[in-house]
């Protein structure tokens, strides 16, 4: 099947006229490649999907179509003709529209209001709403799209607000309407719905690019759909002619084996369970959802797993961060509170460490000295502090001791921590969090942004405190970093758990459970 | 935070270009109207630094301009924008003055003192406690909740002076002058070079407030937990830090610091009670921690910097009477405009220069 | 030695800066509201600024920004040479007080305020005679009962206008209603006719058909707002009559103006007399104010009236209570 790679540039339908193509797109932030050679070509009337992982470099590329980001080199071409967007008015103005995933509306403008928006055609309002309510009436009727005119936007449902969107980009002209994760705010009902309409669109000549990461959508409404994976096009299929289980594999890919060497785990007893727990995030979707796991000493559990499908969440709830709807956790037997004000510095206390999937805003203070975040969560503890005071001394020293044994570079100190680079950063918050001698220790993320020497040296140590009798509880969305390092591996999709494995499980099999696909389906 | 600057530059070359770039354009203006911008600024610097009397007004100036400076800064250090310094001031007067009439009689200065200060300290933190539990509690935001009591202090003051703490006859809505224990040597009296200036001892304790406020926030826990909730709430909650507890902490001390203006004020200036007496103190403050980068260090020579335009300006208005009062508020304002909202005019361009003549410390993100 | 002697001669010019008093050189020390405040402080400067078109003479001044300025200025006018020195304002009674003794060759003047000092003319008004009389007409013009009173700031100064003001409206109508409102709390509220037009609109709905206005700048707004409501309305310090003429019944003048122009002037003379000096009355330095603008409004009974109030006044027939003599108002 990874055979699909060498018909990556190759569209399926070469005979129907081009909406929009794509020529040897390159894009690079820095060291990062976001996206490496894409060729991409969209037939019109058609609807095209893109999927991939976060961080697969789909935004990226779909910013680039939108005037947001210039490519370093490659060509944009639309209905045949060569185009440079270099803004997102250039790209309206070529037939471009974009859906975001979080839309883009005035909360206390009316949809009318919010369809004019940047398009109201000089000083007095008056004329333009008048003329947009005719052309609204039209095109609601035209597409279907039934929205009153006059509602308040944050009085709408999310459902009608994406409509609203929908309705903004087609107002200003679009004949190529991009989607970015549409679905993801949507309910079943609301998805269903969004699908006949663009389906219509289709049926009138629309062109349409939809990105999603489930494969579900993708199977149910697209004509052709292109994988990414590491910022490149991996593969470009009709999707008659594919299957679930196909591109799942293409999705999670193979990667560079990253061996670790471990020894078989000696689980001993249990340190960290987890009963029963739901999430429920500020905008009130239930995110983990019942999710009961143990973790024992000497063991790392790993937890695999699209992004965004509840172990953020579920992380930060164990850990004290954020509070828990209902269900109990308990730390070596005893319960901790984790449903009303939970604490994380009592957690720390009673010896779990925490490395947080997100070191820019949770792990780390950017601007701090390197030892000023070498005490963070542990500043109320000897020798760190005297009393009140902080021990300076005692706190460089120690970070000088934490810089060598963990090779972080450069090996300063009072350097400020925005300095490093990724994986030092790391380094940083693993070292303070390690070097506590925690009895659990959560682990979200450890290789983000991490270059290839620092995620060996980071495994080490995590299979070390493995072997120290330490309960690990490790998230990533690396699945490679999963299957290398974990002892059991547990799946989690749309909030819970939806199987457990073992690491030497086929990564296929994987990925269809990280895609929400039973078992017994994939079988077919 | 790959922009980063040599710390000389950022504490001194940025602030002095800011400054001068101001005089320059606030010269523009005075030549405008028709007088000589040299010998304008001859006359300011002159009246604010060049005799004892007009040094002994800058340094009473800028007492109070230490005074708020810390207090905008301290909060500032744990991202909170305190600006209601105005407010806490004003009330604090209150506790100054109510301890200097009751003690004022009976004891010395050095024994009222002391007490003057727990009242201004605790009157001034009581007015900031409200907002930061509105804040942390309510999540009103504080930028909004302190402007309000700002006026709520103003009426409320206004109401006692003129109801409750006036001297029976008298018209000036103010309490009586205070006994001779209830007022602060001034300068003068240990230098008399500093002529008829109000300048006192309070100055000594807001350099003392400095080295408080330095060791408070890099040399204690508490100022490690306000600079980590400053710079990143959520990193604070990882870290176990109560953004309540810090909320309300750190807007106690900055109210009770922006009250111990009060002191010089009240105690040492007035010797009495009197209405408005703040005087948009409070706010230079504001402008006064921006300059100084929340630094003690700099806030002191913000403050002195504000000292001068205070009273260089007074004495510009009495020699050159084409340049009104109006004016003075111009040139102000202008360095406040220049240090800090133009703040970033010459940061990319020096940024630029010296990162092409030292390359980059570290390897970028 | 050439510094010796520069230093020598510096210090004779400073010790002779009194001397050159002679060469006519009068100050003027305006309060914090500014000198184009509308009212009191503008008041000062018109009666200045005659003083320099009638004699040619210059004068110096200077704006207070804030409490510590107003002894510093004091001062710096006095060191310079300067006399007569005239200070506004009450506020500056306490530093007036510190720096006359310290001058005893200045002549000095305060309006507003009595300074008990040899070389001080302390210049007060009456303010509650006047407000007596406007409150009088006030009383006999309403036809509803009930009349207004729109305040500045709420100090003790006001109260002063108030207090009579009320005085005067129950000699004409014992059983007359006075809605009395101040501004607000801080100097602010001597400048906001905005809100000035919003208590005088609350006022009239409250059944006002007369509102006075002792606010400074604020009482354009109240003016404004009585004419707009088809109402009467009394102006202040200056005559205001003319700014809407038959709506303002008339104005409550306190000849600031005079005040000023009288020292100044009395001082170039040579005849510059220190010690209290009120003006009432008597001395015209408040009273009501009539011209063509109003002489519509006031009916020859209520200019009977009013005169014979303010001849008794003046013979001590009637005595209007003045509310800083006992911080308190017997009507109100």
């Amino acid at each position: 099947m990874s055979e699909t790679n060498s018909s990556a540039a190759t569209a399926p339908s070469p005979t129907s006229p081009r909406a929009i193509e794509l020529i040897g797109i390159n894009k690079r932030f820095g060291p990062v490649h976001a996206n490496k050679d894409i060729n991409l070509s969209v037939g019109q009337g058609s609807i095209h999907g893109i999927i991939g992982e976060n961080g697969a470099g789909k935004s990226t590329l779909m910013s680039i179509i939108y005037g947001f980001y210039q490519a370093d080199s490659g060509e944009i071409r639309i209905k045949g003709q060569p185009i440079t967007i270099k803004d997102s008015q250039a790209a309206i103005s070529a037939g471009i529209g974009m859906v975001h995933q979080h839309f883009m509306l005035v909360e206390n403008f009316s949809v009318l209001e919010n369809i004019i928006l940047g398009a109201e055609g000089g000083a007095v309002l008056a004329g333009a709403l008048a003329k947009a309510r005719k052309d609204l009436k039209h095109l609601e009727e035209e597409y279907q799209l039934d929205v009153d005119p006059d509602a308040i936007i944050e009085d709408l449902p999310v459902g009608l607000q994406q409509r609203v969107e929908i309705l903004k980009a087609l107002y200003r002209g679009a004949d190529i309407l991009i989607l970015d994760e549409p679905t993801g705010v949507l309910t079943p009902a609301e998805a269903d719905h969004l699908f006949r309409i663009l389906e219509q669109l289709k049926a009138q000549g629309k062109t349409i690019i939809l990105i999603t990461h489930k494969l579900r959508e993708i199977m149910a409404i697209t004509d052709t759909v292109s994988v990414m994976r590491r910022g490149e096009m991996v593969a470009t299929v009709t999707t008659a002619e594919t299957s679930l289980a196909e591109l799942a594999e293409l999705m999670v890919g193979r990667n560079v084996l990253l061996n670790v060497e471990k020894t078989p785990a000696t689980p001993g007893d249990v340190l960290l369970e987890v009963e029963d727990l739901t999430v429920r995030d500020d905008r009130g979707v239930i995110m983990v959802d019942q999710v009961s796991l143990d973790v024992r000493a000497g063991e790392i559990v790993g937890i695999a797993g699209v992004a965004g499908n509840g172990q953020s969440e579920l992380l930060e709830a164990i850990s004290g961060i954020y509070p828990a709807l209902s269900g109990r956790v308990l730390l070596k037997g005893e319960p901790i509170h984790v449903t009303g004000d939970a604490d994380p510095a009592l957690l720390r206390e009673k010896g779990m460490a925490h490395v947080p999937e997100d070191r820019h805003h949770m792990g780390l203070v950017l601007p701090f000295e390197e030892n000023e975040n070498a005490i963070l969560g542990y500043q109320v503890r000897e020798p760190f502090v005297k009393g009140p005071f902080l021990d300076l001394g005692a706190m460089r020293r120690d970070a000088a001791e934490k810089i060598e044994k963990y090779d972080i570079r450069p090996p300063n100190p009072r350097l400020k921590t925005g300095n490093f680079s990724g994986g030092n950063q790391q380094k940083i918050v693993l070292a303070r969090e390690m070097e506590q001698n925690p009895d659990v220790l959560i682990i979200g993320q450890p290789t983000r942004g991490v270059d290839i020497g620092a995620i060996e040296f980071i495994h080490k140590r995590i299979v070390e405190m493995r072997d120290a009798g330490k309960a690990i509880l490790l998230v990533s969305v690396e699945l490679d970093e999963i299957r290398s390092l974990a002892d059991r591996v547990l799946v989690m999709f749309a909030g819970r758990v939806v199987g457990e494995c073992t690491p030497d499980t086929p990564e296929g099999e994987i990925g269809m459970l990280m895609a929400g696909i039973e078992r017994a389906e994939a079988a077919e | 935070m790959k922009n980063e600057l040599p710390r000389w530059v950022d504490m001194g070359l940025i602030p002095l270009l800011n400054v001068t770039a101001a005089f320059l354009v606030s010269g523009l203006v005075v030549l405008f109207i028709g007088e000589n911008p040299i010998l304008a600024i001859q006359e300011m610097i002159f009246g604010a630094l060049g005799y004892g009397e007009g040094f002994g007004f800058t340094l009473y100036y800028t007492t109070n301009f230490i005074f708020t400076g810390l207090a905008v800064a301290v909060a500032f250090h744990a991202g909170l924008f305190n600006i209601g310094g105005e407010g806490q001031a004003y009330i604090a007067g209150l506790g100054v003055a109510l301890v200097c009439l009751s003690l004022g009689a009976t004891f010395p200065w050095w024994l009222t003192f002391p007490v003057a200060i727990v009242g201004a300290g605790v009157f001034g933190a009581a007015w900031a406690l409200i907002p930061a539990w509105l804040q942390a509690k309510r999540g009103s935001h504080i930028v909004i909740t302190t402007i309000m009591f700002n006026f709520i202090a103003a009426s409320l003051m206004v109401y006692l002076l003129v109801n409750v703490l006036k001297v029976p006859g008298s018209m000036e809505p103010a309490t009586a002058r205070f006994a001779a224990g209830g007022t602060l040597p001034y300068l003068r009296d240990m230098i008399p070079a500093f002529g008829f200036s109000p300048a006192n001892v309070s100055i000594f304790w807001a350099l003392a407030c400095c080295v408080f406020v330095y060791i408070l926030i890099w040399r204690t826990r508490l100022g490690y937990e306000m600079r980590t909730f400053g710079f990143s709430q959520s990193a604070a909650v990882y870290a176990g830090i109560s953004p309540t507890k810090i909320i309300v902490v750190t807007m106690m001390i900055s109210g009770a610091l922006a009250g111990m203006m009060a002191l010089n004020e009240v105690m040492g200036q007035a010797q009495k009670l009197q209405d408005n007496f703040v005087a948009g103190y409070g706010f230079v403050g504001i402008a006064v921690a921006l300059m100084g980068r929340s630094h003690p260090v700099g806030i002191v020579l913000a403050a002195l910097l504000f000292g001068i335009l205070y009273q260089g300006g007074a004495e510009l208005a009495f020699a050159m009477p084409a340049i009104s009062r109006d004016m003075i508020v111009v040139i102000q304002g202008l360095v406040i405009l220049f240090a800090g909202a133009l703040e970033h005019m010459f940061r990319p361009s020096l940024i630029k220069l010296f990162s092409r003549r030292e390359p980059a410390l570290a390897p970028a993100e | 030695m050439k510094l010796k002697l520069f230093a020598a001669v510096a210090a004779a010019a400073m010790m002779a800066t009194s001397a050159f008093a002679a060469d006519f050189k009068p100050a003027l020390i305006f309060d914090m509201g500014g000198k184009f405040d509308k009212s009191f402080n503008e008041s000062a400067y018109n009666g200045a600024e005659k003083f320099k078109a009638d004699t040619g003479i210059e004068y110096a001044e200077f704006e207070v920004t804030n409490a510590s300025q107003r002894e510093q200025a004091i001062r710096n006018f006095a060191r310079r040479g300067h006399s007569p020195i005239i200070v506004m304002g009450f506020q500056n009674a306490e530093p007036l007080g510190t720096v006359a003794p310290q001058f005893p060759e200045t002549e000095f003047a305060i309006i507003d305020m009595v300074v008990d000092l040899p070389n001080v003319r302390s210049v007060v008004f009456n303010e509650h005679e006047g407000s007596y009389l406007v409150g009088l007409l006030a009383g006999m013009k309403s036809e509803t009962g009930t009349v207004g009173f729109v305040g500045g700031m709420d100090v003790p100064l006001i109260r002063k206008f108030a207090c009579g003001y009320v005085q005067g409206v129950k000699a004409a109508d014992a059983e007359a209603k006075v809605i009395q409102n101040m501004t607000g709390e801080t100097p602010a509220a001597w400048n906001d006719p905005v809100k000035g037009g919003e208590i005088t609109k609350a006022q009239i709905d409250g059944g006002a058909d007369v509102v006075y206005a002792a606010a400074g700048g604020t009482g354009v707004g109240v003016l404004q707002k009585a004419a707009d409501e088809g109402k009467f309305s009394i102006g202040v310090d200056s005559n205001q009559n003319y700014l809407h003429p038959g709506s303002v019944l008339t104005s409550m003048v306190k000849r600031v103006d005079v005040a000023v122009y009288n020292a100044f002037l009395d001082a170039k003379e040579g005849k510059f007399e220190t010690g209290f000096n009120a003006l009432g009355l008597e001395a015209d330095g408040v009273g009501w104010a009539l011209d063509d603008n109003n002489a519509d409004l006031v009916s020859d009974e209520m200019k009977a009236a009013v005169e014979k109030a303010k001849a008794e006044i003046i013979a001590g027939d009637i005595a209007v209570h003045d509310y800083m003599s006992s911080d308190s108002c017997p009507v109100m």
